[in-house]
């Protein structure tokens, strides 16, 4: 790997399968972990359903309850803005559906790159100012640990690299670009280890929750 | 009960440890969103009282034990173990500072049932040997008893003749083949015995067939409060034993919120199978009774009253519209309190608090969110359906040196009743 070609090519060719495979197999494992658990029946007569009631909170709980939110509006709004804003990032940046595509065979129409790159911005700030509330607000910093905050790194890391990369900020391209794209392979290696997890658990938290209160007839 | 060592306790943890403990912990991100609704923490700002932080204990043994990743940082030292330390830190967190009352599990962006854990993490505790003494005397006092305050059924029975002198009432003792069987507890039986009186003037008016047992009197559940399942199965084996002797179709759960936790939802579980017959709060039968025409009341309270709504009877019981219907039937000037129904502050003092002594000063601090609550609506009269909280709002309310009558629903029911069909 002596010049930047060879370590982007390093980059996407095996780094990216082995870091797609600890994210794939991760996951099913940890998803698997879970659910194999499972749980003892409930001979309590139930009041209502759980299955309807645990889909409904899945949904309800996209929204703050309205104490949380009139608390901690900032958690709120802030969270909304940096995952939406990732997300946008993510799958609607036309050389990211071009990816996708080569991948997984499917493709949709993407944003001008200028709208992403202000989201990109926006998202990058939100993440910041996110960081600062966690080592100031008495709560978040009296729960976090070492892991909050390299998660933290690991989703603000691919906005950076990314905006450094589609501004040519730093040379040669190939090197940022292969950058870039390890840091995504970082995030995807420890997905399955860490909180990140929640993007695909939290389902299963809200079905439970919902399912449970649903039982004893409360939309919870 | 047996020796309670730490090897007792991490088990108790392990076997409490289910897919939804597995899929909350794993969605975690802490946000600190439980914070703001706990009152715990927002009438005290301690960090240390944010609802998922109690359960820390729970956590560790779920990372370390139920994880493949977290048995690799086992394995490498990575981790902190769940010691006896550890767990008499926590024990003040789990117990003094949680009611069980599960408004945080209400606002959880991911979905966490933070309450359904600390119910959980509570068997460790107390297989540790880490509960509080007032508790561990409430739990003993109800297996060698019959009741968490010792009281035995010769006092019910002192209360049944003064009702029964005072009212010219009969109050039905062990009838077989009645309907339905009421229960009571302890606190109503000493403290608030009006809620018998009313039970007998209702049911009468009504022609409910009903008894009480004097095998199975108290519906009350401290093995639930501390944490205890071979407790709690062995009080709720005594009341599902008394209404088969009696075969009775119904068994009523009094006012008392966490009693009704314990035979509604609990029970079958804890003894682990279905019961014969079903179960009521007696909110639910009132309503019933109400609904068919039974429930005949005269005149309406002019005061400005609210509802206090017993946790675990509306947001953990889902008995919601019940007791506004029946208020509704005899109040004309009722507000709701700002957060009401399935996002009612609890008083402080129910999931054993109030059994804690020791966490009296605390719980007295955080009524400050009730008291709030109540200044915002400037009521006369303070109406709720759980003896606990009843006790406690009248507590709290001294306290902060507050003239605020609080009453019992179902006794106030009665007091409106018409009494003309003989």
């Amino acid at each position: 790997m002596n010049s930047p070609i060879d370590f982007l090519l390093w980059v996407k060719g095996p780094a990216f399968d082995i870091a797609l495979a600890v994210f794939v197999i991760g996951i099913v494992v940890r998803l698997l972990e879970i659910v194999l658990l499972g749980r003892k029946q409930d001979l309590a007569e139930p009041k209502g359903g759980e299955f309807g009631p645990g889909l409904r909170t899945i949904v309800t709980r996209t929204l703050p309850e309205a104490g949380s939110f009139k608390q901690s509006p900032f958690t709120v709004i802030g969270g909304y803005i940096w995952h939406i804003g990732f997300l946008i990032c993510l799958l609607f940046f036309v050389p990211h559906i071009e990816l996708l595509h080569s991948v997984l065979g499917i493709k949709w129409p993407g944003l001008s790159s200028h709208i992403v790159d202000a989201v990109a911005v926006v998202t990058m700030v939100t993440l910041v100012a996110m960081l600062i509330d966690r080592i100031t607000h008495s709560v978040k910093r009296f729960l976090s640990g070492p892991e909050d905050y390299l998660v933290w790194l690991a989703a603000f890391l691919p906005i950076v690299t990314g905006y450094l990369a589609y501004h040519r900020m730093l040379t040669p391209y190939p090197l940022v670009l292969g950058i870039h794209i390890l840091s995504i392979e970082f995030l995807m290696v420890i997905f399955p280890f860490t909180k990140l997890m929640h993007t695909f658990t939290f389902p299963l938290a809200r079905w439970y929750n919902g399912a449970m209160a649903g039982r004893r007839g409360v939309q919870s | 009960m047996s020796q309670a060592t730490l090897e007792r306790g991490l088990n108790a943890l392990r076997e409490e440890i289910d897919a939804p403990v597995a899929a909350f912990f794993s969605s975690c991100v802490n946000c600190g969103l439980c914070a703001e609704a706990c009152l715990f923490y927002t009438e005290t700002g301690d960090p240390r009282y944010t609802p998922i932080n109690k359960l820390e204990p729970l956590r560790r043994i779920w990372e370390q034990e139920f994880t493949l990743w977290g048995r690799v940082k086992k394995a490498l030292g990575l981790t902190q173990p769940v010691t006896d330390e550890l767990l008499q830190e926590w024990e003040p967190l789990v117990y003094d500072a949680c009611s069980l009352c599960g408004r945080c599990s209400m606002v959880c962006p991911v979905g966490n049932d933070i309450a359904y854990m600390i119910r959980k993490e509570r068997e460790g505790f107390v297989a540790s040997g880490n509960a509080p003494e007032g508790m561990k005397g409430a739990s003993a006092r109800a297996v060698k008893i019959g009741s968490p305050m010792g009281v035995k059924f010769h006092a019910v029975q002192a209360q049944i003749r003064h009702i029964e002198a005072d009212t010219g009432l009969e109050i039905p003792v062990d009838v077989v083949g009645a309907d339905y069987l009421a229960l009571l507890s302890s606190m109503e039986i000493m403290n608030f015995p009006e809620y018998i009186e009313a039970l007998a003037r209702i049911f009468k008016q009504a022609g409910v067939s009903w008894t009480l047992c004097s095998e199975a009197f108290e519906a009350t559940n401290a093995g639930i409060q501390i944490g205890s399942s071979d407790i709690a199965a062995e009080l709720v084996e005594r009341v599902v034993k008394g209404a088969e002797k009696l075969k009775v179709k119904y068994v009523i759960s009094p006012e008392c919120g966490h009693a009704y936790t314990a035979i509604r939802w609990e029970g079958p579980n804890l003894i682990g199978r279905r019961y014969p017959f079903k179960v009521v709060h007696i909110l639910e039968l009132l309503d019933e009774l109400r609904v068919a025409g039974k429930l005949k009341t005269q005149g309406m309270d002019e005061a400005r009253l609210t509802f206090h709504d017993p946790c675990q009877i509306v947001r953990k019981g889902g008995v919601l519209e019940p007791p506004r219907n029946l208020l509704k039937q005899v109040a004309a000037n009722f507000v709701e309190m700002s957060d009401h129904r399935e996002m009612n502050w609890c008083c402080g003092g129910g999931g054993g608090v109030s059994a804690n002594e020791r966490a009296d000063e605390l719980r007295l601090k955080v009524f400050a969110r009730k008291k709030s609550q109540l200044d915002e609506l400037n009521v006369d009269k303070l109406v709720t359906a759980c003896a606990n909280c009843r006790l406690m709002l009248e507590d709290g309310l001294e306290e902060y040196r507050v003239e605020l009558p609080v009453v019992g629903l179902t006794e106030m029911l009665a007091e409106h009743l018409v009494e003309d069909n003989e």
